[in-house]
């Protein structure tokens, strides 16, 4: 790695040593430092409060996802993908669900894509909400955290309303949802645009032009669009750089073609760009929800799943009394169902970036090989590199503005 | 008046101008209401901890107002999250750095059984490396299960009996982990 | 191997530089999902990486994956496969490297991206593929002293070596 690191080092204040009687200090970072928000290992080494090198070893969390994919029916691979992003497993479920339904060409009907999209953006505000929370909190601001946390708390409620769960939701079902939302979902979806908007405000008002929080996070870990594409960064950190990638509107999919919202970009990639960006992007996201709400009035009401019998499970009241549910619900479940022998890659934009599924499929049960691109496995990767020449505490602001998912990193 | 519950008093004699009480009683009483909790967290469940520190459930109303990130200063080591097998001697590291009475909740199922996971590269469950006190069900629990599961640690510890942890049985127990009890 | 006709026309202007440029060591499919496939050689790869990123039209700048598959009963039992992204023509490719051996050996693609270094090294972990010329081939996911690379089809997926769970209770 040593050649990339002169190489990313150049257009920041690289730290002469002058005294050559400095002795260079190795530090060990983690794996369970509290700064470092999860478990990420680092050794640095330091001269006085800057780092001259590093590496990164990961891995702690390791769970073999890919491995226990090839050992399961389709359906049984969502729980797997809740505990990717942990911080936004809707995103990773509908991505999967995309991607066997892009397998199977299911189509799917547009008020279930509409559904999808609101909670889909949902959880990325939750997910940015993380983010830029544990930036404020990294900086030394705590209360900008706790105004967010408790919106976090009202869109797990919309969860639970939607599935009943909170955090790894195992939302919906291929080729659908497992029910409608109901009344009560909708409404809280519609409470939550009325109130997180002041709350978002407030928060911005707090950090945007906060000295401190400048003084901290500008000019912090700047990367240039050649470097972060050198890297394949991808995402909200990548728009920080000015690189208007976005898989929403680079790649559609879920009718997010039809939905107006920008792409907010920052020009120099660093801490407080990322941080902008996300902002705004939870900004956006309000904007595509509350236009799918519109939409989904337009569109015939009680649909919530596509009409593909051989894979979606049948209402459990029907397989109890009918026979040909029964059948199909038996078949489902044992995987005696006929798919094709085919690859598909069906990549969204996840809360940190692109998430891709490589999805290799032979026809039997479970996919024959299923391979996840995530996105903070691939963005973290820089940050060793990066790190050279750079004060720790601005190294750990980096981390966190990363927004590395243990989860997501080591699979 | 305020509004602020008092913690309950332990059975004792009560008089004019006195209270008494046994000793273990009465240690037990300051341990479990200000037990400092160490977060270990690694997965799913520390966003569940983090909501549960958060401004609607508030952990510090039990006492646990300040998470102490140096396993010295802490009493209570919430396990949170799958814990890989290259994981392991960290956690194991981390406990043994703790100074009693020290306390474990396994939170989760993947701390208390390797929960989805049975795979090659996670430990089944965190009772293999170290001894647990309370497990808390669920993928991730819930904020209130955490919560339970904390104030069922508290049971326990307002009812440990001040010698426990010089007892040859706590040593053994120590020592079918491998840990030096010193 | 029997190859249908590319249809999208993007991809057969790409096909037919790339048949200039490298003849005969390259074929293309194009799938029912609208992605062209491209077979390569391991002797071939890294130039055909470095024309498709360096071009000036094509421009295949972010190397959006790599990764392996394992077909243990095929000839060549290991296949590396890159996703490329061009971010100016939005367009998505996908190559593959059928390659055997043991271990299984392939030029590193961290000279034309170091963002792949990583990916070689998750690669290297899962299937033992050596990616020759990167610079830190190590395990990346599991310890270091896991001596078998889990991702193979042999390799299963419970510990061997748990004697708490007895397959009587399992049903096998």
């Amino acid at each position: 790695m040593s050649e990339h690191i002169s190489e990313i080092s150049t257009n920041k204040p690289v730290f002469e040593d002058n005294d050559p009687q400095d002795e260079l200090i190795t530090l060990n970072i983690g794996p369970t430092h509290p700064a470092t928000h999860g478990v990420f290992q680092n050794v640095v080494q330091m001269d006085g409060e800057r780092i001259v090198s590093g590496v990164s070893t990961i891995g702690y969390i390791h769970r073999a996802f890919e491995k226990i994919a090839e050992h399961r029916p389709f359906y049984q691979i969502t729980p797997l993908t809740d505990r990717l992003n942990y911080c936004s497993a809707p995103i990773n479920n509908m991505g999967w669900h995309m991607t066997v339904e892009k397998l199977l060409k299911i189509e799917i009907p547009k008020r279930v894509q509409y559904m999808r999209v609101i909670v889909m953006e949902l959880a990325r505000i939750a997910d940015h909400i993380i983010c830029n929370g544990i930036l404020g909190v990294d900086t030394g601001a705590f209360s900008g955290f706790l105004y967010l946390m408790q919106e976090r708390e009202f869109i797990y409620e919309i969860f639970e309303e939607i599935c009943g769960a909170r955090l790894t939701t195992n939302i919906g079902r291929i080729g659908g949802f497992e029910r409608d939302f109901n009344e009560i979902a909708f409404a809280k979806i519609e409470e939550f645009l009325e109130r997180f908007p002041p709350v978002l405000t407030e928060f911005e008002s707090l950090f945007n032009r906060n000295r401190i929080f400048i003084e901290r996070t500008a000019g912090v870990a700047g990367v240039t669009p050649e470097q972060a594409l050198e890297y394949s960064w991808s995402g909200p950190i990548l728009r920080a750089t000015g690189v208007d990638y976005d898989v929403r509107v680079q790649n559609p999919y879920c009718s997010y073609e039809e939905f107006e919202f920008d792409v907010p970009v920052g020009t120099n990639g660093d801490v407080y760009d990322r941080y902008l960006v996300r902002n705004a992007e939870m900004w956006e996201s309000l904007k595509i929800i509350e236009q799918a709400l519109v939409k989904i009035k337009g569109e015939p009401t009680g649909v919530f799943h596509a009409e593909v019998p051989e894979f979606y499970l049948p209402p459990k009241e029907q397989v109890y009394t009918n026979m040909e549910a029964l059948i199909y619900h038996f078949k489902i479940v044992m995987g005696e169902i006929d798919t094709p022998k085919a690859e598909v890659y069906h990549a969204v934009e996840g809360a940190n970036g692109e998430l891709g599924f490589y999805l290799v499929h032979d026809g039997g049960r479970s996919p024959y090989r299923l391979h996840f691109r995530r996105p903070s496995f691939v963005n973290y990767q820089m940050f060793a590199p990066m790190s050279a020449g750079m004060l720790l505490s601005d190294a750990i602001l980096n981390m966190s503005s990363l927004n590395v998912i243990a989860g997501e990193l080591d699979a | 008046m305020s509004s602020i519950k008092l913690a309950e008093a332990p059975p004792g004699v009560e008089g004019a101008g006195f209270f008494a009480t046994s000793l273990d009683k009465a240690v037990g009483l300051a341990r479990a209401n200000s037990l400092w909790p160490l977060p270990f967290a690694t997965s799913c469940c520390g966003i569940e901890f983090m909501a549960t520190m958060g401004s609607t459930y508030d952990l510090a109303r039990f006492g646990a107002e300040r998470p102490s990130f140096s396993p010295r200063q802490a009493d209570m080591l919430l396990v949170m999250g799958t814990i890989a097998k290259k994981m392991a001697p960290v956690l194991r590291q981390v406990y043994i750095q703790m100074a009693e009475p020290r306390w474990v909740i396994a939170v989760g199922a993947c701390a208390s059984s390797g929960g989805i996971f049975d795979t090659y590269s996670v430990l089944q469950g965190i009772d293999e490396i170290i001894p647990v006190d309370v497990y808390v069900p669920g993928c991730p629990p819930r904020p209130e299960a955490i919560l339970d599961g904390v104030m069922r640690l508290q049971d326990i510890v307002k009812d440990e009996r001040l010698n426990r942890r010089n007892t040859p049985e706590y040593k053994a127990l120590l020592a079918s982990y491998g840990i030096d009890a010193d | 191997m029997e190859l249908m006709p590319i249809k999208n026309p993007v991809y057969v202007d790409l096909w037919e530089q790339i048949q200039q440029q490298f003849p005969s060591v390259v074929s293309a499919q194009e799938d029912d999902y609208g992605m062209l496939t491209l077979y390569t050689s391991k002797e071939q790869i890294i130039a055909v990486l470095r024309f498709l990123k360096k071009d000036k039209h094509w421009q295949f700048i972010h190397l959006t994956d790599i990764t392996a598959v394992h077909y243990p009963l095929e000839l060549l039992p290991f296949t590396v496969v890159y996703h490329l992204q061009s971010l100016v023509l939005n367009l998505r490719i996908r190559l593959k490297v059928a390659i055997g051996g043991e271990p299984p050996e392939i030029p590193s693609a961290t000279t034309l991206w170091p963002g792949a270094n990583w990916m070689e090294r998750e690669t290297y972990d899962f299937f033992g593929i050596q990616f020759l010329g990167h610079p830190d081939l190590r395990r990346i996911l599991n310890m270091d002293e896991l001596e078998a690379f889990p991702m193979r089809k042999e390799y299963p997926l419970e510990d061997p070596n748990r004697v708490d769970k007895k397959d009587l209770y399992f049903g096998r």
